[in-house]
């Protein structure tokens, strides 16, 4: 098997090394850059599997290059930065990235979080059946199983599944979930996403108060794991 | 003018000149609460005003006698120094203030000072001497004092992970730009994600919640609540023996969210009680691995969202923690139809 490619880009010599360690020990191979300049250069020769993006770079702001990047590369960027407020966040999220870290993180986080964006985009089957787990999605059918027993969910509770489902692995925004569920205009109507999440949880999840499928981001969105 | 137009009417039973003493005493009134300009233009108005209101002849600037001439000039002389004076009291006033503020800022900063360089210098101590062992030694070591030194130094670097986010939290809330993100928000998940994030680091303690399904949706911070949350049970699990039992309970009210969160600890000395959301305080004899930030932390952001926290001792055992947060509700917890 080929061992996936990863872009480090990141100003930090430390952070470089140590990731690279990190991954290296785990079967991945690293490509690192220090600017957004070289970060850019080397996407572009080496197309890598996923990239790992700071934002705060000395040549530019992170935001502009995760921007300049989505403009041809549509696999997993994942965001590892040292600024947490909720809005950058956010903001990079709706700007395509895949998810985000914030520093300091532990490896094993950054491992299992690599893992699920790589997964990103390939989870749709040709067969209309997507795996969660012991959830399972057959979009012909319009039915999802759990343990091969059939859930009984409401029209919305199905849409909101599916979106989540085919976003595996990806951090999905209040705004992005509203937007794709309730159409334009309904982007602050939180009240109801927290309404149906809540449900959605009670139905699929073993413990709705400790869920394993649909996790808060808090302030920021929903994944599903 | 209001005043003046009053005085108008009491001119006709006190005489004009009674009335220069009643604009006077306006004059140094307005002097205690605003600032120099716009007492010396009202000196300065009520002047022209008495002239051209009271003195006869009346409705014009001119004055008739010597004797009122003399009045007028003295009463704005004495408006005018009446004015440069509470002016410079109240400046000297301010001054002092300023000073006390500062005394008390540079205390607290020593405060801080102290607090940080015993709570970020202790961490950093036990990861460079546990890498210093594992370098210079590296022979020498067993495979198990290897990973007794390794964990040193992820328990030592967790620790200084939370200060560092305590300290964050603090400036952000002392900056004075806190914003809040007030957003719709399941409160049993809230509770929920907090205790998750709690017995992450591995506790003895069992907390416990029982939730509610049927529970509104309030607007609030979610992040803040969160953090609230998280720093009362930390200090709790921190300071409490092992098996003590937390309980953390919501309450809904169509005006109010209440949560209380209370243990069965040794409780706090009452004298105590009002002293342990004050920045830096820390109770007497209490163990290390604190900074004195976190209860008041939380008193802040719930107080960012116009609620009150209190702390009070149980009857029985331990103590209990009440939160208070006035927020808007909406009742909208199942929809089956859609």
């Amino acid at each position: 098997m080929n061992k996936p490619l990863i872009l480090i880009i990141d100003d930090e010599p430390q952070i470089r090394k140590l990731l690279e360690i990190s991954l290296e020990t785990n079967d991945y191979k690293v490509l690192k850059a220090e600017t957004a300049k070289e970060g850019i250069t080397q996407a572009a020769n080496h197309p890598p599997d996923a990239i790992l993006l700071d934002l705060g770079l000395p040549d530019k702001s992170g935001h502009i290059l995760l921007q300049e990047l989505r403009d041809w590369y549509n696999k997993p960027i994942i965001i590892i930065s040292a600024t947490n407020t909720e809005d950058d966040i956010v903001k990079a999220l709706d700007n395509g990235a895949t998810d985000y870290l914030t520093k300091p993180f532990r490896t094993g986080e950054l491992l299992a979080r690599l893992r699920s964006a790589l997964r990103w985009g390939q989870t749709v089957e040709p067969s209309g059946i997507t795996t969660i787990g012991e959830l399972q999605l057959d979009s012909i059918a319009r039915t999802v199983k759990k343990n091969n027993q059939l859930l009984k969910l409401t029209s919305t509770e199905y849409n909101l599944l599916v979106l989540f489902a085919k976003n595996e692995g990806k951090v999905l925004t209040h705004q992005y979930i509203l937007k794709e569920i309730w159409g334009v205009g309904y982007q602050s109507e939180t009240q109801y996403l927290r309404v149906f999440v809540g449900q959605l949880r009670r139905k699929i999840e073993d413990n709705p108060n400790q869920p394993e499928h649909i996790i808060t981001e808090s302030g920021i969105g929903y994944r599903l794991m | 003018m209001i005043a003046a137009a009053l005085c108008f009417f009491a001119q006709s039973f006190l005489g004009y000149r009674a009335v220069a003493l009643l604009l006077l005493l306006l004059v140094s009134m307005l002097a205690i609460v605003f600032d120099i300009l716009p007492v010396l233009v009202s000196a300065l108005l009520s002047a022209v005003i008495w002239n051209f209101l009271f003195i006869p002849p009346v409705l014009t600037f001119h004055i008739a006698s010597p004797e009122d001439a003399l009045l007028f000039l003295m009463y704005f002389v004495i408006a005018l120094v009446n004015a440069v004076l509470t002016s410079r009291i109240r400046k000297a006033e301010k001054k002092a203030i300023e000073q006390d503020e500062k005394e008390h800022t540079i205390q607290l900063y020593n405060t801080l000072l102290n607090s940080l360089s015993h709570e970020l210098r202790t961490p950093i101590a036990t990861i460079i001497s546990a890498i210093d062992a594992l370098k210079d030694n590296r022979n020498k070591l067993t495979e198990n004092t290897r990973v007794d030194l390794l964990n040193e130094i992820d328990i030592a670097s967790m620790r200084l992970t939370a200060q560092v986010e305590n300290l964050l939290n603090m400036s952000r809330l002392q900056s004075g730009f806190l914003k809040l993100k007030l957003d719709w928000c399941d409160v049993n998940e809230l509770v929920f994600h907090a205790i998750q994030k709690v017995y992450l680091n591995t506790t003895q303690q069992s907390v416990q919640f029982a939730p509610d399904e049927q529970f509104p949706l309030y607007k609030l911070d979610a992040g803040l609540i969160e953090q609230v949350l998280l720093n009362i049970l930390s200090n709790a699990i921190q300071y409490t023996p092992d098996d003590t039992i937390i309980t953390i309970k919501a309450v809904s009210t169509p005006t109010h969210l209440v949560i209380t969160i209370s243990d069965t600890g040794h409780g706090f000395p009452n004298t105590e009680l009002t002293n342990v959301f004050d920045t830096f305080y820390r109770l007497p004899n209490s163990k290390t691995g604190g900074t004195g930030l976190g209860l008041s932390i939380a008193k802040g952001y719930v107080e960012a969202h116009g609620g009150s926290i209190a702390l009070h001792n149980n009857p029985t055992q331990g103590a209990t923690f009440t939160i208070l947060l006035p927020c808007e509700y909406s009742s909208i917890n199942s929809i089956t139809h859609e």
